[in-house]
Parts: structure tokens; C-alpha cells; sequence
């Protein structure tokens, strides 16, 4: 079976560019991103399906130089849905900005505490636990 | 196989689906499309019901749907898996349905539009159905986006800050994992040539060792990422609790259960001799240890319940890992018990949100005698949950360690002690959290909240945490951690003025609701009682979990019934 080379390039750089959209910061750019990526998978489908051929209606073109109908169909569904993932992300996007006046996607509470913590606690206190509590211990405060 | 009955098998998809296009209709009409709803719902347990009995007794149902002739059509297939999995989400479906319209008559959500979550909801059980019945990928896949649409309705409902901040993260892993499932099919399908699930089996058996590793690898990790499965399970705690009680009970009950079965069926039907079983296994046991000491660290109930949610998905994983039919049959009634007892447990913190106001730890205390039921009916699950005999969860969890050491391998041992310690682990978890929320006082609480330092006093501009951090940033009060967060919401409490109080200040002024309406009670009531009858009829369910995964790991019944059909 031979493959397509342009059609594999063209969809690993759409994967690619989708990839690094992706990564960004900001809501917009990674809903662009995953339209891309999007485009370049269906492309996939593309290479799936074999080689061209003519259009799989029957009566119109012989079965033998038809293309293959079912990957055609698959994309159809898989635009679909981008489209209403795309329209419920920009919904989501444009709420984003009316409450933060940014459309940044925001840190996980957890990922943010832990950092926090990494920073205002450089040296493992663990130390103070094990000998009781240091002198921040609430306990030792209410004692003393 | 009569055509007749087979027609029975769509009938949970396309049921709901109608239903949610009647109640979009009849959305001014409340009381009508409570009754759409609730009727629809009752009718997919119906047929659920139907379904297991008829998949048990005569083997798989299968329907070929489209007019195409089979193997072309799109196929669905009910075997004694997919209705086992069908009936009990439906129950849990019915019941939590029940639980949010009981919410919302008493007025009490007006941050959830009637008029939108009816529809929503339903197409979230149409999608879990078709998940469940799928006979081809490219369905499957449709199911996931059905029920991921839904989810992101629902779990942004009314978009606040905190549900578009979670909403925006879920959103997004979800949308790169459907795109990872897209290319792993369109992978398949130029490997293949084909997307029937049974075909599929006949065809992967053919193809080269690394080709049919590729393609595993790439389905294993997309249905992980539903599956929340360590360490693709980061997105599943930070995202769940910030949606309303009854969704967060919905999505923790099914969403995962649906990863989880997408990995079951793949595992046994289409990779039977899988190379990949050990990695499944270092999955689940990194799964389980790390999410239950993350589900130990926190103090709010619901990321508390959260994180014990992501460590026993590792015990199905487990159970699917040792690929043995005692294995499989552990795993799946483990899905089954877990499905009940986590969606009950989520809707016992919806009620406890509502009756004092909150399920941060730091505010809440003395709940056991201020609502003796609430906390019969948050001890049971919890106690079931971290598998206290004789309760379903002991049970499930035997099934699965006797299983793991009839493997004997030294991977599959450590798994058993990682199974056992992660089970005493859940219950200290669970019991920490009884013991804070519902057995000391509501003026200990208030007096614990008190001691806290003052920010005013001791903060430093440029780094307030310091002066009250003790290990790690958690302030030590009574022995129990509390993160910098709930001090905030603790410094809150203290002032006198502002609106957020703690359970004592409610309870001092007067301010808490009497009582907890029945219609929230009953339906969790009953959720509770169902994870009980679990306990009851384990015998038979074992039965059927043996029969499930004997015909699991034989697969003829589901091929021979699926292209038996196509060759007709």
C-alpha cells in the first residue's frame, strides 16, 4: 500500500503547531490549538482510508475506483463535534473575561498551594515536627 | 435470538435522548418535564433490568442499527458486562435524578436552571448508555463526546468563577484526550480496515507485535485519561467538587466507571494476551497509594472524597491487570459496589453542604447529634467504602486480593499489600473526617477556628504564610492539618461580621435550616440501602461477576453473537 507523503507532513505539522498552541497560556490560543490539531487528525483519517479515488456514490463511479466512503463519514462527525466544542470553549473563554479580564486558564488550588508552599518553606520543616513543633506551632503559642 | 428482543437494546440510548428533547421543549412547564424526566428514567432501569436478565439467560443481545446489512451497520451489544454496567448506572441515575429535582423544589439551587439541567442530565445517561453498549469505536467515541458535552454543562452550570476556573481545566483535558482517541482510530482503522469492536478482535490477532502495541498504548492511555488513572488522574480532584452536589455525585459514580469499562473491554476483547498487563498493574498500585494520600491531606469533605474516587479506581485497574477471570470478576463487581457507594457518599456531602453550611472541615463539628440520620447516613458508605466486613466493599476487596494472590507473581503480591494498606488508609481518611465533622462539638470547632492565628497580628507582607506555617504550610491544631486556604476561610469565621460563618455562629444565630427536606433524604436513603443490598445478594452477584468474566475471557459469546449477526 502506498501512502500519501504530503498529506503526512502536512497533518504532523498540523499536530505539531496544535501541540504547542496547546501548551499556551491563554484560553484562545489553546481552543486555536486544538482546531488545528483537529485538522491535522482529520487528515489522518484521510491517509486511513487508502488511496484516493472518485466519489463513493454508487451507480456513478465503478466500486473498484471508488475512494473509501467510511473515514469521509468518520470526519464529518469529528468536524461536528469541533464545532460544538468550539462554540461551548468560546463561551467559555468569553465568561473567563468577563470575570478576570483575561482568559488565562488558571492554576489547579492544589498545584498553586504547593507552589506557594515551595516557596515561603525552602527547607524541609519536617525537622520541627519530629522534635515537637517549632516555635510557629499554634499549640506551643496558646501555652505560652 | 428473537429480533424482537433485540430491540430492547437501543432502547436505553434512544430513551433518554427523546426525553431530552421533550423536557428541552416543556421547559416552562417544570412539573411537566419532571415527570418526562422521571418517567424516561424509570423506563431505562426497566429495560436495564430486562437486559441483564435477558444477557444472562440467553446470551448477548445484539442490535444492528441503520438498515445497513450487518457487519456494516453500527451495532450495539448488551452482553451480561454492558448490563450489569447498564443497570446499575441507571439506578444510580434514577435515584441521583430524584435527589436533585428534591433540591430544587425546595428552592434551594438557583445557581441550576431547571430548564437546562433536565436535558443536559439526560443526555449524560443516553451517553453513559451508548458507552456501555457500544459494538464498534467510532461509537464508543461518539458516547464519550455525548456524555462529555453533557458533563461540561453541567459542571459550569450557572458560571460562577470556581466552576469556569475547574470547568476550563476538565474542558481542556477532555477535549486532548478525545483527540488522542481520534487518532488512535484513525490508527485501527488503517491498520484494520475495520472499527467493529468483534472484527476488530479477529483482525488485531493478525498484526504485527509492534503495530498491535501501538495501537493498545494509544487506546490505554485515552480511556486512562477518563478513567482518571495515576498519572492521568490529576485533572479528576481539582475539577469535581467545585460542581453541584447531585452533578458531582453523577460524574464520580459514572464518568470514571466508563474509562474503566472502556479498558476492561479492550483489555479482554481486543488485546487478550496482552504484553501490557504489568504496566496496568504499577498504574493501579501508584494509583491507589497516591490517591489516598492525597484524599488524606485534605480538608474539605468533597476533595477529601474526590481523591479516595481516583485510588479505587486503581483497585478495578488491578483487578483488569491480573487478566485472570477471577481477577475480572473482582474488578467488575468492585465497579459495581464502587459506582453505589461513591455516589451515595457524594450526595451524604451535598446534604451535609446544606444542613451546616459547608464541608470544610475547619467549620463544621457536632453534625452526628445536630442530625443523628445525616450521620447514619454518611457512617455507612464511609465504613463501606474503606471496606469494613461484612459490607460490599470488604467483600470486593477479598475477591480482588484472593485473585491477586492466586497470581502469586511478586508484582501482583505487592499489589495485595498496596490494595491492603490503601483499604486501612480509606478508613482512617473517612474516619478522620467523622470523627471532625460529626463527633466533636460545634464550640470546639468554633474554639478551634478561634485559636487560629490572627493574620492581622503576625503577617508579613511578603510572605503571610510564615509565621503560622508549621510542616509544610499546614497549621497543626489537635493533631489534624489544615492547608492556607481554610485559614483564610478560618479568619473569615472569626470575624464576627462577615457572612461566612461557621457551623457554631449559624447554629448561635439561628440561621441554619431546621431540618433536611425529605425529598434530598429519601433518594440517599435509598442509594445507601441499594449499596447495602450489595452485601445481601453477594453471593449471586458473585455468581454473575464469575459468569461475566468467564465469557469476558472466553470472548466466543461476544463474537460469535456480533458476527454470527453479520453473517446471517
Amino acid at each position: 500500500m502506498s501512502t500519501n507523503l504530503t498529506l503526512i507532513v502536512t497533518a504532523s505539522t498540523l499536530i505539531g503547531c496544535g501541540v504547542y498552541l496547546v501548551l499556551e497560556r491563554s484560553l484562545t490560543r489553546v481552543l486555536v490549538g486544538l482546531l488545528v490539531m483537529g485538522n491535522g487528525i482529520n487528515l489522518l483519517f484521510l491517509i486511513a482510508g487508502g488511496r484516493a479515488g472518485n466519489a463513493p456514490i454508487e451507480g456513478t463511479t465503478p466500486p473498484s475506483t471508488m475512494s473509501d466512503p467510511l473515514p469521509q463519514a468518520l470526519v464529518l462527525t469529528a468536524i461536528v463535534i469541533a464545532l460544538g466544542t468550539t462554540a461551548f470553549l468560546l463561551a467559555m473563554a468569553h465568561r473567563s473575561w468577563q470575570l478576570n479580564s483575561n482568559d488565562d486558564v488558571q492554576d489547579d488550588v492544589e498545584d498553586a498551594s504547593i507552589r506557594r508552599l515551595a516557596a515561603a518553606d525552602e527547607a524541609s520543616d519536617s525537622h520541627d515536627l519530629a522534635t515537637g513543633g517549632g516555635d510557629d506551632d499554634p499549640r506551643v503559642e496558646e501555652e505560652a | 435470538m428473537s429480533s424482537s428482543m433485540s430491540l430492547l437494546v437501543p432502547l436505553p440510548v434512544i430513551l433518554p435522548l427523546l426525553g431530552a428533547g421533550a423536557a428541552l421543549m416543556l421547559s416552562g412547564r417544570p412539573r411537566a418535564q419532571r415527570l418526562v424526566s422521571f418517567s424516561v428514567l424509570i423506563g431505562v432501569v426497566t429495560v436495564a433490568a430486562v437486559l441483564l436478565v435477558r444477557a444472562d439467560r440467553r446470551g448477548v443481545q445484539v442490535a444492528w442499527l441503520g438498515a445497513w446489512t450487518p457487519p456494516l451497520g453500527i451495532s450495539l451489544v448488551a452482553d451480561r458486562l454492558s448490563a450489569l454496567m447498564l443497570l446499575v448506572s441507571a439506578v444510580v441515575t434514577l435515584v441521583v435524578f430524584a435527589y436533585s429535582v428534591g433540591q430544587n423544589m425546595t428552592g434551594d439551587e438557583s445557581e441550576a436552571p431547571v430548564s437546562i439541567y433536565h436535558p443536559t442530565f439526560l443526555v449524560l445517561v443516553a451517553g453513559v448508555s451508548n458507552a456501555f453498549l457500544a459494538g464498534d469505536l467510532f461509537n464508543l467515541f461518539v458516547s464519550f463526546e455525548m456524555l462529555l458535552f453533557a458533563s461540561y454543562v453541567l459542571l459550569t452550570l450557572g458560571g460562577t468563577a470556581t466552576r469556569i476556573r475547574a470547568g476550563t481545566i476538565y474542558v481542556v483535558v477532555n477535549m486532548l484526550s478525545s483527540s488522542l482517541f481520534l487518532i488512535s482510530i484513525a490508527a485501527v482503522y488503517a491498520a484494520t480496515g475495520s472499527l467493529n469492536l468483534a472484527q476488530l478482535a479477529e483482525r488485531i490477532e493478525g498484526l504485527p507485535d509492534a503495530v498491535s502495541l501501538t495501537l493498545q498504548l494509544l487506546l490505554l492511555v485515552t480511556f486512562s485519561v477518563k478513567a482518571a488513572l495515576f498519572p492521568l488522574s490529576l485533572w479528576l480532584p481539582d475539577s469535581y467538587p467545585t460542581a453541584p452536589a447531585p452533578v458531582t455525585a453523577v460524574f464520580a459514580g459514572l464518568l470514571t466507571k466508563v474509562g474503566v469499562y472502556a479498558i476492561l473491554r479492550m483489555q479482554t476483547l481486543l488485546f487478550p494476551d496482552s504484553p501490557l498487563t504489568d504496566l496496568l498493574l504499577w498504574a493501579a498500585l501508584i494509583t491507589m497509594v497516591i490517591g489516598i494520600l492525597g484524599a488524606i491531606a485534605q480538608s474539605d469533605i468533597k476533595r477529601m472524597l474526590s481523591f479516595t474516587l481516583v485510588s479505587h479506581i486503581g483497585y478495578m485497574i488491578f483487578g483488569i491487570g491480573l487478566a485472570t477471570q477471577a481477577g475480572i470478576s473482582g474488578a467488575v463487581f468492585y465497579v459495581a459496589h464502587h459506582i453505589t457507594i461513591q455516589t451515595a457518599l457524594f450526595l451524604v456531602v451535598g446534604l451535609v453542604e446544606r444542613r451546616a453550611g459547608s464541608t470544610a472541615l475547619l467549620r463544621l463539628g457536632g453534625l452526628a447529634r445536630l442530625a443523628p440520620v445525616l450521620g447514619i447516613l454518611f457512617f455507612v458508605p464511609a465504613m463501606n467504602l474503606a471496606g469494613i466486613p461484612p459490607m460490599s466493599g470488604f467483600l470486593g476487596k477479598v475477591g480482588l486480593l484472593q485473585a491477586g494472590l492466586d497470581v502469586g507473581t511478586p508484582l501482583s503480591v505487592t499489589l495485595v499489600v498496596g490494595g491492603v494498606v490503601t483499604s486501612l488508609l480509606t478508613l482512617y481518611a473517612v474516619a478522620k473526617t467523622w470523627t471532625i465533622a460529626f463527633w466533636r462539638t460545634p464550640e470546639q470547632a468554633h474554639e478551634t477556628a478561634q485559636a487560629l492565628p490572627n493574620p492581622g497580628e503576625k503577617a508579613d507582607t511578603q510572605h503571610p504564610s510564615v509565621a503560622m506555617v508549621g510542616h509544610r504550610g499546614h497549621v497543626h491544631v489537635g493533631g489534624t492539618a489544615y492547608a492556607p486556604l481554610d485559614l483564610e476561610e478560618a479568619r473569615r469565621v472569626r470575624d464576627d461580621d462577615e457572612p461566612d460563618r461557621d457551623l457554631y455562629q449559624l447554629l448561635r444565630d439561628d440561621k441554619l435550616p431546621d431540618s433536611l427536606p425529605p425529598s434530598m433524604v429519601l433518594p440517599t436513603a435509598a442509594l445507601v440501602a441499594f449499596s447495602l443490598v450489595f452485601t445481601l445478594v453477594a453471593g449471586p452477584l458473585f455468581d454473575y461477576t464469575d459468569r461475566t468474566a468467564e465469557d469476558l475471557v472466553r470472548r466466543s459469546p461476544y463474537l460469535d453473537a456480533v458476527l454470527d449477526g453479520g453473517r446471517r
